[in-house]
């Protein structure tokens, strides 16, 4: 579908059907003090020439480096074959069409992704995507709001296992509508959310528990549990959880007695490259009981009046352009080409290989941890099963280290220390299936060479 | 022309109510209202024991087309909702002011109707829309 931009002429024309006299005269209704004038920090255009130079010079201050840093955003190979059929004429927009008499293909890929994206959650619903995995959590977070009548508190228990920038987000985002976000500790035993931290809050109006899964740590939480416990305390349970985890983990619709809410995650593991922090894609999905409160577009299957089947946006009444301040959602967002590179990825990988990338990201960290913790003054913090991320103490600060290894082409793990100050000179570390055993050891023998000899100390 | 019975009180946003006798009243949309929106999809009722206020948005009724809320024409107190309607909400397209009614409310005070429009007024306000 093309997307031409307006001549001159066309420009004219269409301002004489109005008979406005410019396009600036359009905007005379937006009192002048509300206007933003100048944008003095946005540059002039540049040349194609220009624009070319300058990403290869960004690009190659990137690099190509050994990458040990999880955190949120994961390397995992996507194969060549994902990006060569999205960048086809037929998906590659900057803006999703979603008109049905001409865009069946693209409706029926966002189509096809929500039925996986169902399929590896467990759950009766899935939204065609949103901005990103924290903006998700926060938008699940309203749904639950919206969706749990019988509570009024707003009250949400938010596992400080959750990733910090998540929680910041959903801070900006949820407390200017009143919700309120209750931290629950981690045991400093396992990294996980003990029932032990719920219970002063059992028969308090709790509108949902946040349950990560894998945490921020990379650990699993006691899932059945925490369901269990906020479905007994009038809450809803809102899963988040990696997706390629999914391959291994039990659905979080199933989790517990009568399974999660609502779930949902950050979507860049499935197919969307690093690219320095984005664009990436949210997804949701829920049970069909709250599906009128989920927020964003759903595609859905129906007939035409031939009786041949077609895609369609479905349950639109509650959207922005209809709705207006009232909309389940004012971030509307849908990151249409990183689901259709997901859908692609997904269906290149199949389950069972979405299953190996996972089976190997999480050996491949097991190696890692395994040659790390032999190194004199680096210990694991926290015990139990983890997916592709964990925990390592250190004998000396870790951000010396980090910066040392970024020196040599190895981005070394993220430094927990500034955002969980009890956490002192820990370093959370990955490892995904792009990890050779060769890699592993290239990392392990520089940081050793780099690290302080204890005696030293 | 739409159906507009003549013991029953309206609010300009195209609610209707009937008293019940015993401060009781029952409240709907307008036949005028459902044939506006069209064929209605899902119908979300306020709780019971939930206190309502003239003018204070306490249900939705969504169609195909677009969700609307229904606002309170009296103040008082939800005694009884429409359940119904979860399974039928096309019980207000085809019995707007039967088996299509939305809640039933305890009035805070039975005078509240005097400032609601009877069927003429209604008729009068809807032919100027």
């Amino acid at each position: 579908m093309p997307f031409i931009p307006h001549t001159e002429s066309d420009v004219e024309q269409m301002l004489g059907a109005i008979d406005a006299p410019s396009i600036e005269a359009l905007f005379d209704e937006i009192p002048a003090e509300l206007r933003c004038g100048r944008l003095d920090r946005v540059p002039e255009g540049m040349t194609e020439m220009e624009i070319t130079r300058l990403m290869h010079e960004r690009a190659d201050a990137d690099g190509r480096p050994l990458n040990f840093i999880g955190a949120g955003a994961y390397e995992h190979h996507v194969p060549a074959a994902v990006w060569e059929i999205v960048s086809r004429g037929e998906f590659y927009s900057a803006y999703t069409p979603y008109q049905a008499e001409a865009s069946q293909g693209t409706l029926q890929v966002i189509y096809e992704f929500q039925t996986m994206m169902c399929g590896l959650t467990g759950l009766d619903v899935s939204n065609a995507s949103l901005y990103d995995g924290a903006t998700a959590l926060a938008e699940a977070l309203l749904m639950a709001v919206r969706a749990n009548r019988k509570s009024k508190s707003r009250r949400i228990l938010m596992p400080r296992s959750v990733a910090p920038v998540y929680r910041q987000v959903v801070e900006t985002i949820c407390s200017t509508q009143g919700l309120q976000l209750v931290e629950l500790a981690y045991d400093p035993a396992t990294g996980t959310t003990p029932e032990a931290a719920l219970a002063e809050h059992a028969g308090g109006d709790i509108t949902a528990v946040v349950i990560p899964h894998p945490n921020f740590f990379g650990c699993f939480e006691a899932v059945d549990q925490l369901t269990d416990w906020a479905h007994a305390n009038g809450a809803l349970a809102v899963a988040l959880v990696n997706p390629v985890a999914l391959a291994l983990t039990r659905a979080p619709g199933e989790w517990g007695a009568q399974g999660v809410d609502i779930c949902c995650g950050e979507g860049q593991p499935l197919g969307s490259p690093l690219s320095s922090g984005g664009p990436y894609f949210g997804f949701m999905t829920c049970k069909q009981a709250l599906v009128r409160q989920l927020p964003g577009r759903i595609v859905g299957r129906t007939l035409d009046l031939d009786g041949k089947p077609g895609f369609a946006l479905t349950l639109q009444a509650r959207e922005q352009h209809i709705r207006r301040g009232k909309a389940t959602s004012n971030i509307c967002t849908n990151q249409g080409l990183l689901v259709t590179a997901a859908t692609i990825h997904m269906s290149i990988l199949g389950p069972a290989g979405l299953q190996q990338v996972a089976r190997a990201s999480m050996a491949n960290t097991r190696k890692l941890v395994d040659a790390l913790v032999e190194l004199p003054g680096v210990e694991p913090v926290f015990s139990g099963t983890r997916f592709h991320e964990a925990v390592l103490r250190f004998d000396q600060p870790v951000r010396p280290l980090i910066d040392a290894l970024g020196g040599r082409g190895i981005v070394g793990g993220y430094a927990l220390e500034p955002v969980y100050p009890e956490l002192k000179h820990c370093l959370l570390v990955c490892a995904t299936e792009t990890k050779t055993d060769a890699d592993i050891d290239t990392y392990v023998q520089t940081l050793a060479a780099l690290m302080r000899p204890a005696s030293a100390a | 022309m739409s159906d507009i019975p003549q013991d029953l009180k309206f609010a300009e946003s195209h609610e209707w109510v009937r008293e019940e006798g015993g401060g009781l009243v029952t409240v709907g949309i307008s036949d005028h209202a459902q044939e506006a929106l069209g064929d209605l999809v899902y119908v979300e009722v306020p709780d019971v024991g939930a206190a309502v206020t003239v003018g204070d948005a306490c249900a939705v009724v969504e169609s195909v087309k677009a969700a609307s809320d229904v606002y309170s024409p009296v103040d008082g107190e939800v005694v009884a909702v429409n359940e119904a309607l979860a399974d039928a909400p096309e019980l207000i397209n085809s019995e707007p002011y039967g088996e299509g009614w939305i809640m039933q409310v305890r009035l805070a005070d039975a005078n509240a109707l005097d400032d609601l429009l009877d069927a003429e007024g209604y008729a009068n306000a809807i032919a100027d829309e």
